[in-house]
Formats: structure tokens, C-alpha cells, sequence
């Protein structure tokens, strides 16, 4: 059938094969020559895509065990972060990372050591894996930690897909006393001042600015900091005080069709952006998990709106020492392309922890592009940005990026390929991305 | 609230049903063939909602056994919900009788004999649901499928028959028919999307259906326009259309 990532660009025609327990991975892996594990569907572009054979996870979510004492959640890789949230959140848990959707499964998660707005504190997901259960390439189930398989353990974090597939994960989740965040955002009139005031909110949790990728000239880099802590009880509004993990339910919607393409333009976008910074005001507000987390999630297949042809987000690391230069370069292209998105997200990353593993120590952007020719060129000449000042991007929301841009940004790749080798050395763990690498 | 037994546990359908009951709170019976299979699901449905669950080994093709089976449980159940069914491969179902035949008792006699069953034993209560997952597949017989087909012919010819019986009795008895839906079943078929129903699309059906007071439920709207147009073409006609 036709899939794709959450991007919907590229498409491709895959074989899926849907396992629904341990036993059904372990006899795809067994059979198949050529092949690779699929969750929610939530990279955006052709990491969790084979034509030959793609493995759909989603049926073999079961929750294994939870230890209250410890917080460690035990589940199967299929399991969906919205449900652990579901069952957890009520009971005094969060996860200790979240991206910024939580419908993805925990082995996506795992398999893109995925991030959140705490990462200058808490590191990535896979710093808080206490050890996965892997399905090799030759059909033996291996349980990977910090003890155990050591290497293979870090090659995995991060590792979309290429060691083998996830079975599942034990997790350490976190203490919350409320399902409510107290928020403050702040104005940043340009770059400087944005960068100025992530330095100065180290010591919050969790923090991420909006930036308008479309402002030019003075106001470039203009933005708008949200920082937030997980509140405490007696900092909700009184009202909520007796219930503080049941927030009322949110609504959602549903993105009905796909938005044609014209809609979406240069004129269109600056003046939403202009609009949302003026009417922003600088404050503390005291929000639920959802809207401070997840607030895409409250619209239901939000991709469409970038019409049929699908759209890429691109998001890049620069080091810290190189992120003032480097930023003014991607926006100052970006603005005078006139192609940035409303969703444009800027963040100041801790230091990594290797392998392909994404995160480095500086700031990340993430911005959206529809996939027409004239913004996949500009994306051509950010690669070349972002590799002149030592950055890399993401690769669970790549689809697009050149063989030879992957391997200069990633200095862990040399030690990653030596613990594939000795675990799949028929490369039976592919996808179309890593094709593409070379990989 | 009382207790739900699904038998036939370990498809998609029911892994979908209990998770639906589960969260609405109501205690689960867990039954299939290969029981040992669903110990995980009885601790999934345990951390999830909180629910009591626990597995039990039924066969339905035993209908000698169903009587045994009922009394094992303890209290009889308030809803009882057959899941049981088996495709086969239609090429497969015209060659070999045996095979023919598995799939007709699957679908039909093993379903029909413990629904029938359950059925007596609530009458004799006086209250009690009794739902049957049956098939549009039993609505005409095609080429394509009809060993499959007839046998929910005759299951849902059944269910239509102990609801006629026992309408008075306190028990009520629900016909669910699915159209496609996206499970083990039909992967590999090329089912149109918006004729293809999620197994949690047939959960919801079947919950809905125990709250209000429909009998025969279509869990798409558009099966029952789709089967309405498949049951008036005329056979002379239809004899030669092969769908």
C-alpha cells in the first residue's frame, strides 16, 4: 500500500506486514530479507518507509508493567505515548521527554532518541531508558542497557531502526503533583534577544520560542520564549485544586481536506505571523499538559494543511559557538525566499549523546516547507548553511538531505556503522532514508 | 456493572471490544483456543482502565464443551459477545470439504451453539445481552466468498431467531455486521477505505448497541445501502456478475 511519514512526501509503495505481538516480529525478522519497523507514522519523511517489507508496530502496544515505587514503565514497543498519558498522567506520572506530538509509539521515540523542551536539562528520551529489548537480525531477542550490550544500546538510541527492531522499553517516568504547567512567555524583539533570554531561563525546565521566519531587517529573528514548570498544586486556580490531574477535555478537531496550495503563501503567512506576535502579550498563565505539550494535537491530521503534495519540516542543529551566524544565515534565506511556515520553532539544545543520536549543544530550528521544487532548492542551500557552520538535521523529520551532508554531520557514524556490522552485517535493517545514505 | 465475556479473544475485533468495555469500566472474561496468548492482554486491560480480566480457554468448534465451559465461569456473565470466526481461502474452501467444513462450524454452528446457550441460561434469569458478530458477507452469496458467506447466513439467520424467541424474556440479542474491516482477516485485500471500518469503529458499535436498543447494526451506514442494492439485483442477472 501507499505510506509515508507524517509529511506525506515522499509516498512509496511498501509491503506492510502488521505484528501484533513479540512472536509476529520475531517471525517477520526471521523471514523477510529486507525490512524495517514502523509506529505511528510520525517521522515526517522516508525513515520508517520499505517497499519490500515495512513492519507496523501499532498493534503490539500492550502495557507491561509499571512499578509505582520507581516510576519505571514497562511496555511493548507499539505502545502510544497519548495512552500512557491517559493512564499515567491521572496517577501522578509524565514521561521525563516528550516530543512535541504524543502520538507517537515508544519504539519511534527510542529509534529517533527523540527530545523535548526540557532537553538542556533532562537530555533525550533514550537518557531515561533503563533498557530495550531488541529483535536482531538473526531472529535472537537481546535485552540492551547501560550494562548490558552497552554499544548496541547507544547505536539504538537514535538509531531509526538500523540495529534491529525495538520490542519494548522499561521507562523512567517522572513525579508531577498537577497535570498543569505554569507558563510564562516573553517577547523577543529580534534574534539577539531571544538568544539573550534562553540564556537567562537555563534554569527553567522547559523552554521554546516561536521565532517569525519571515521577519527581515531589524525585526529579524523576532520571537516569542514560552518557559514553563510543571505546577504545583497550590499554584493552580482554586477550582482545580481538587482534581489536579483530570484537566477538562480539550477539543479537538479534524483538518477536513487538503488545503489547496494557494492558501498557503508569503502574503498569508507573514501577516498570521505579524498578527500572532502583536497579539501576544508577555505573562504567567497556568495551562494543561496538552496545550502546553501537544498543542498541534488538538487538530487531528494538521499535515493536510499543506496540501496533497505533502510538505517537509526541516529541522537543524548549529553549535552554539556558530548559532548567532548561522541562524541569521537560514532566516535571512528563508525570509527572502518568502517560504517559512506559521510552525517555525527555535530551541536551545544541551550537549549530546552521540552516535546519530541529534541533539548537540547550540540551537535548533524547525520550520516547515510545502515539497514544491522552488522550496527543495532553498533546502539545498540550507544544507549547505548549516554544514558550513558544523550543524546537521534531524533525521526522523528528514526526507530529503544528500548522502554526503549525512556523514560529514554526524561524527558518530563511524562507530555506529562498527556495532550495525557486527549485529546485521547483511544490512537486512533498511529503509528508504538509509538507502539513500548509503547506509 | 456486569460482566463482559468475549469469546474468541485473540482477534483484532476483540482486542478492540475489551479495550472499549474495559474503559467504560466493566469487568472482562477473556476466552479463545490459545488462552495463553492473552495473559498480556489481561495486564494491559488491568494497568490501562483498572478493570478485573482474566483469561479462559473455550473452544467453539466443541460445542460439547460449551455447557462445561459455562458453568467453569461462576456467575454467568451479563453480555456475552462471540467474536469467533475464520475466513479460510475461498479457493481453498471449494476444493477441500474438511476445510469447507472448519470454516462452516467456525463461523455458524460453534458461534450459534454457545450464543444459544448463554441465551437459555440468561431467559431462565430473566436479563442478559447476547451480541454475535456476524457478517454482510451472509447477506448474499458470491462467488468470492460464499463458504464463509453462507455460514454467516446461517448465524445471522440463528441470531434473528433466538431474538424472535426470546423477545419478552428480559434478554435482548444483537446482530453486528462489520462490512471490511482493517484486521488480520482482510490484510492483503484490497479494501476500499471508506467501506473499511477500524476494529475500535466495531467496538464502539457493539457498545453503543448494548446501551441503546438497536438489533442488527451495521457498524458503516453505507453497508446497509451497499447490501440493500447487492440483495435487489435480480439472480439472472447476478449469476453473472462474479463479485
Amino acid at each position: 500500500m501507499m505510506l509515508a511519514g507524517w509529511g506525506r512526501y515522499p509516498r512509496a509503495d511498501c509491503r506492510v506486514i502488521m505484528a501484533r505481538s513479540q512472536a509476529d516480529i520475531i517471525a517477520a525478522v526471521t523471514t523477510e530479507p529486507s525490512l524495517i519497523a514502523r509506529g505511528n507514522g510520525r517521522a515526517y519523511g522516508d525513515a520508517a518507509l520499505n517497499p519490500a517489507a515495512t513492519l507496523d508496530l501499532r498493534r503490539d502496544d500492550r502495557f507491561i508493567a509499571f512499578d509505582e515505587a520507581s516510576g519505571v514503565l514497562t511496555a511493548a514497543a507499539g505502545a502510544l505515548l497519548a495512552d500512557i498519558l491517559d493512564c499515567l498522567v491521572p496517577r501522578g506520572w509524565f514521561p521525563p521527554v516528550t516530543p512535541g506530538t504524543k502520538f507517537v509509539t515508544v519504539g519511534g521515540m527510542l529509534a529517533a532518541d527523540v527530545h523535548g523542551k526540557n532537553h538542556h536539562k533532562a537530555g533525550t528520551i533514550g537518557d531515561h531508558v533503563e533498557s530495550l529489548d531488541l529483535a536482531l537480525a538473526d531472529g535472537r531477542a537481546v535485552r540492551c542497557s547501560r550494562d548490558d550490550n552497552a554499544p548496541l544500546f547507544a547505536a539504538t538510541l537514535g538509531g531509526m531502526g538500523l540495529t534491529g527492531v525495538i520490542l519494548g522499553a522499561r521507562l523512567k517516568l517522572q513525579r508531577i503533583e498537577t497535570a498543569y504547567v505554569r507558563q510564562e512567555t516573553l517577547r523577543a524583539r529580534d534574534l539577539d534577544a531571544i538568544m539573550d533570554l534562553f540564556e537567562a531561563s537555563r534554569d527553567w525546565t522547559y523552554t521554546v520560542a516561536w521565532i517569525d521566519c519571515l521577519a527581515r531587517g531589524w525585526d529579524l529573528g523576532r520571537a516569542l520564549l514560552y518557559r514553563g514548570e510543571h505546577a504545583r498544586n497550590d499554584e493552580l486556580p482554586a477550582r482545580r485544586r481538587t482534581a489536579p490531574f483530570t484537566p477538562p477535555a480539550r477539543r479537538t478537531r479534524r483538518m477536513p481536506v487538503d488545503l489547496p496550495a494557494i492558501m498557503l503563501n508569503r502574503w498569508s503567512v507573514a501577516a498570521f505571523n505579524r498578527l500572532f506576535y502583536r497579539a501576544s502579550r508577555s505573562g504567567t498563565a497556568v495551562v494543561d499538559y496538552d496545550r502546553f505539550f501537544y498543542p498541534l494535537d488538538a487538530i487531528h491530521e494538521w499535515n493536510r494543511l499543506y496540501g496533497s503534495g505533502g510538505f517537509v519540516q526541516y529541522q537543524c542543529v548549529q553549535p552554539k559557538a556558530a548559532s548567532r551566524a548561522g541562524l541569521s544565515a537560514l532566516l535571512d534565506r528563508i525570509a527572502g525566499a518568502g517560504a517559512g511556515s506559521f510552525l517555525s520553532v527555535l530551541k536551545l539544545l544541551g550537549p549530546g549523546r552521540g552516535m546519530l543520536s541529534f541533539p548537540m549543544e547550540g540551537y535548533t530550528l524547525a520550520l516547515d516547507f510545502r515539497a514544491d521544487s522552488a522550496n527543495l532548492a532553498l533546502l539545498t542551500e540550507l544544507d549547505a548553511v548549516v554544514a558550513a557552520h558544523g550543524g546537521r538535521v534531524y533525521l526522523a523529520k528528514d526526507a530529503r538531505i544528500a548522502a554526503a551532508d549525512f556523514r560529514r554531520a554526524y561524527a558518530g557514524l563511524d562507530e555506529f556503522v562498527a556495532v550495525r556490522n557486527a549485529v546485521d552485517p547483511e544490512r537486512k535493517f533498511a529503509s528508504l532514508q538509509s538507502r539513500r545514505f548509503g547506509l | 456493572m456486569s460482566a463482559v465475556l468475549i469469546l474468541g479473544a485473540n482477534s483484532d475485533i476483540a482486542h478492540a471490544i475489551a479495550r472499549a468495555y474495559a474503559k467504560a469500566g466493566r469487568e472482562l472474561i477473556l476466552a479463545a483456543r490459545r488462552h495463553e496468548r492473552l495473559a498480556a492482554d489481561v495486564v494491559d486491560l488491568n494497568m490501562r482502565y483498572g478493570v478485573v480480566a482474566r483469561a479462559v480457554e473455550f473452544d467453539a468448534l466443541d460445542v460439547a464443551s460449551h455447557a462445561r465451559f459455562l458453568d467453569a465461569l461462576g456467575a454467568l456473565p451479563g453480555t456475552v459477545i462471540s467474536v469467533v470466526g475464520f475466513m479460510g481461502e475461498q479457493t481453498e474452501n471449494e476444493r477441500d470439504p474438511e476445510v469447507a467444513s472448519r470454516v462452516m462450524r467456525s463461523n455458524y454452528i460453534g458461534p450459534a451453539a454457545i450464543l444459544g446457550e448463554a441465551a437459555n441460561r440468561m431467559a431462565a434469569r430473566g436479563t442478559g445481552v447476547v451480541v454475535g458478530i456476524s457478517s454482510v458477507a451472509g447477506e448474499r452469496g458470491r462467488a468470492r466468498n460464499y463458504v464463509y458467506g453462507s455460514a454467516k447466513a446461517g448465524f445471522t439467520a440463528f441470531l434473528s431467531g433466538l431474538r424472535n424467541r426470546l423477545h419478552g424474556t428480559g434478554v435482548r440479542v444483537i446482530t453486528v455486521l462489520p462490512g471490511y474491516v482493517a484486521t488480520r482477516m482482510t490484510e492483503g485485500m484490497p479494501t476500499p477505505g471508506f467501506l473499511t471500518a477500524q476494529p475500535d469503529e466495531v467496538a464502539a458499535a457493539v457498545l453503543a448497541a448494548e446501551r441503546g436498543r438497536r438489533d442488527v447494526v451495521y457498524v458503516r451506514p453505507i453497508w446497509r445501502l451497499v447490501m440493500a442494492i447487492i440483495r435487489a439485483i435480480p439472480e439472472p442477472i447476478f449469476k453473472r456478475l462474479h463479485i
